[in-house]
């Protein structure tokens, strides 16, 4: 069988199984739309966490950044994974006992004001929203790379099947097709692994190759090309450091960027990933509170898998590709000896999709990957590819290669290389069965519907539990609010789906506002209502607006660029301020919701002082919360509602 | 009030609960930063002059070895805890 009947019969196979456990699993009450009924199974739950966690991003592109940025690339892996350790110690026990529907509850109920819930549903919100739309243009991606369907259609058929089984299934849906979801995705990402890691080290265990030595089919001859004679062996880091450097390029286990910089990025990907609603709210889904602990451990060990595999897929991928394709004649009748290298099929293949492209800037019909832009357009550095105007087909070059239409760049460098390439086009370069090609697009939709579907259930329970039933009328009965949660998710999937066909041009911004917002919000609000008693409600609330402001403020000056004209109106700043130079101790936007973290916990610490302590009652809750005993199943809201005196 | 230091009526199980369980999150999580941010970043350079299988351990530690570690800490965590609410009768049947 071809690609093309692979891909649509295992993805097709993938999608009826999701349908399939939607239908079983349809949500009759409030508690099983929003917590799974509460009981659900640790290990069930860990796999759910992981496939709600892995998106679009940690399948597709994380392994292609690795690969790029080689030792810079670690602030994702610790990031993404050392957060969960904040998560199982220091959150998800309590919030278990505390046991309510959602993340606004235990703020609003903890800092007994409406005033502090409507503050946690904006960021929950906008936290949220920001990252949902990315798991749509992920849907897109893969269905247009795979199945030759265009993008929006992608988009749609991705927010059909989200729409089945959010809406109709609510958490409860939701986890299981989770736990499916999972399995799809470590299968497909970990079969290629192990086939580029036996070719290029001769070892099973990609983790395992990663550490070793260079072995296998090309592997050997890589190591041949390096100068090993005989016997010798050696380690494929040290001969990923060598041919990135003899390529003008940084060691790969060295990075450019400043230590403290990686220091600060990577808390706040920490504590950002631990403030996340959309994981938070999958441990109120289990029956006890060492259930919550034991799902911790099952979510970072699924996760893990993936994570430690990662950078080796990177480097695989990375050492094969340069081994293929670097100066390598494009046109093979161009080749004088059987020495030299000729571009492979799959090079055109991908070409054709845009995420490679070639240049031949010293016209010797060769392709030459060295360090720099290929093109000298800005930052934006994407091919654009010139089409004839008659028909709309490609124009093709001297040797048959696309010709793009960006100003070339001064560096010899001719090849652009997308970064997703190193997990999507890995099983052509190396030559792997037609059926491998298939998996890895069900494991790229799994990836990203299963975080697409998590983050809807935050929009639609923030919308109907915590505004509607919180907020504006506690009177609602079950069957209404079931009712509008259903609305909300299904508003928040066209929203969605809207943004997937139209993405914004800031999508690579508001991850990194996602994670700070995160970070300087929720992770100190929650982190003190359960370890300070003293922690008022105006210590919390304020903490969360003035690490919200401060976070924003500058992730907004350093990353949007539109915000330079403004500054120069209302601070008087020089024209093109916004720039690396002027980052606050060399932090970037990426990593400042560190900052705005001590900022959180600095400002509630301060006022906390200077404000009356929380009433009996809170003191009583937060003594509750921390033994486990007598959890019982998440319920509603037993404290007297809010008062006059609200702030 | 229980947080009132002049109506302290002794260490009730809940607070010496508590009390055990603040230690072991210190101490995992002082192992938490040591690997991640002392071996993983700030130290990465000291530690790339050993070696661990292919792999320089600095660079090791922040590739692969932190992330070993987060799995096994949480481990601990869950057997530490799950016999701290047995000794103190916490536990949920």
């Amino acid at each position: 069988m071809d690609v093309q009947a692979w891909t649509f019969l295992i993805v097709g196979f993938s999608f009826a199984i999701y349908l399939g456990i939607a239908i079983w699993s349809r949500a009759g009450s409030a508690g099983e739309f929003y917590v799974a009924g509460g009981g659900v199974p640790p290990l069930a739950n860990g796999m759910a966490t992981g496939a709600d966690w892995m998106s679009a991003a940690s399948f597709i592109s994380m392994a292609g950044i690795i690969s790029f940025g080689g030792y810079d690339g670690s602030v994702y892996l610790m990031g993404w994974t050392g957060g969960y350790v904040l998560l199982a110690l220091l959150l998800a026990p309590y919030l278990r006992k505390f046991g309510r529907f959602t993340v606004p509850d235990f703020i609003g109920d903890r800092c007994y004001s409406n005033f502090a819930r409507v503050v946690a549903v904006l960021c929950a919100l906008c936290v949220s929203f920001t990252y949902v739309a990315g798991q749509m243009r992920g849907v897109g991606v893969v269905f247009s790379q795979f199945l030759q369907v265009p993008i929006n259609w992608g988009v749609v058929i991705g927010m059909g099947i989200v729409f089945f089984y959010a809406v109709l299934g609510g958490m409860k849906g939701i986890t299981y097709t989770q736990v499916a979801q999972y399995c799809v995705l470590i299968f497909a990402f970990m079969v290629p692994a192990i086939f580029m890691s036996l070719l290029l080290t001769g070892t099973l265990v990609p983790q395992a190759g990663f550490v070793g030595d260079l072995g296998g089919d090309v592997g050997t001859q890589i190591a041949a090309d390096l100068g090993a004679v005989g016997g010798e062996k050696i380690a494929l880091l040290d001969a990923i450091d060598k041919i990135n450097t003899e390529l003008g390029f940084n060691a790969f286990t060295d990075g450019s960027k400043s230590r403290l910089d990686i220091f600060m990025i990577t808390i706040a990907l920490m504590v950002g990933t631990a403030g996340l609603p959309h994981v938070i709210i999958r441990f109120y889904t289990v029956p006890k509170v060492r259930d919550a602990r034991m799902s911790a451990f099952y979510a970072l060990l699924f996760i893990a898998i993936l994570y430690t595999a990662a950078p080796a897929v990177g480097v695989f991928g990375r050492m094969n590709l340069i081994h293929t394709v670097e100066h390598a004649y494009y046109d093979a009748e161009l080749a004088k000896s059987e020495e030299d290298k000729v571009i492979p099929e799959w090079f055109r293949e991908w070409e054709t999709t845009g995420l490679l492209a070639w240049v031949d800037k010293n016209d010797d019909g060769r392709v030459d990957y060295l360090k720099g832009r290929v093109f000298a357009d800005g930052g934006k550095d994407k091919p654009a590819f010139a089409t004839s105007e008659e028909d709309g087909t490609p124009l093709r070059g001297v040797h048959g290669q696309r010709v793009v239409t960006n100003p070339p760049s001064e560096t010899p460098n001719e090849l652009y290389v997308d970064r997703d390439i190193m997990v999507l086009a890995n099983p052509q370069i190396a030559n792997l069965p037609n059926w491998v090609i298939g998996l890895l697009a069900a494991g790229g939709l799994a990836a990203a519907l299963s975080t697409a579907a998590g983050l809807l259930m935050v929009i639609s329970s923030a919308v109907s539990h915590d505004l509607l039933k919180g907020v504006i009328n506690p009177k609602v009965t079950e069957k209404q609010e079931l009712w509008v949660a259903r609305g909300a998710a299904a508003v928040g999937v066209f929203g969605a789906g809207y943004f997937g066909i139209n993405p914004p041009g800031f999508v690579a911004e508001v991850v990194a506002l996602a994670f700070g917002l995160a970070a300087s919000t929720f992770f100190p609000a929650i982190l003190l209502g359960i370890f300070s008693k003293r922690a008022s409600r105006e210590g919390i609330v304020g903490g969360m607006l003035i690490g919200i402001a401060y976070t924003l403020t500058y992730i907004v000056m350093f990353k949007f660029t539109w915000a330079d004209g403004l500054l120069q109106v209302v601070s008087g700043w020089e024209p093109g301020q916004n720039k690396a130079d002027y980052w606050f101790l060399g932090i970037s936007p990426e990593g400042i919701g560190s900052i705005g973290m001590l900022v959180n916990f600095a400002a509630a610490i301060a006022i906390s002082k200077l404000t009356p302590p929380p009433p009996q009652e809170i003191q009583d809750l937060i003594e509750n919360i921390r033994v486990p005993k007598d959890a019982g199943e998440a319920h509603e809201m037993q404290l007297p509602p809010a008062t006059a005196d609200d702030i | 009030m229980p947080n009132d230091p002049t109506q302290d009526t002794g260490p009730s199980a809940a607070q010496r609960y508590w009390k055990t369980n603040i230690k072991y999150l210190t101490v995992l999580l002082g192992i938490w930063f040591a690997v991640s941010y002392g071996c993983g970043i700030l130290f990465v350079d000291q530690l790339n002059e050993y070696r661990l299988g292919g792999a320089k351990l600095g660079f090791w530690f922040a590739q692969q070895g932190s992330i070993y570690v987060f799995v096994a800490l949480i481990a601990v965590y869950v057997v530490l805890m799950n016999k701290l609410d047995r000794r103190f009768g916490f536990r949920e049947d």
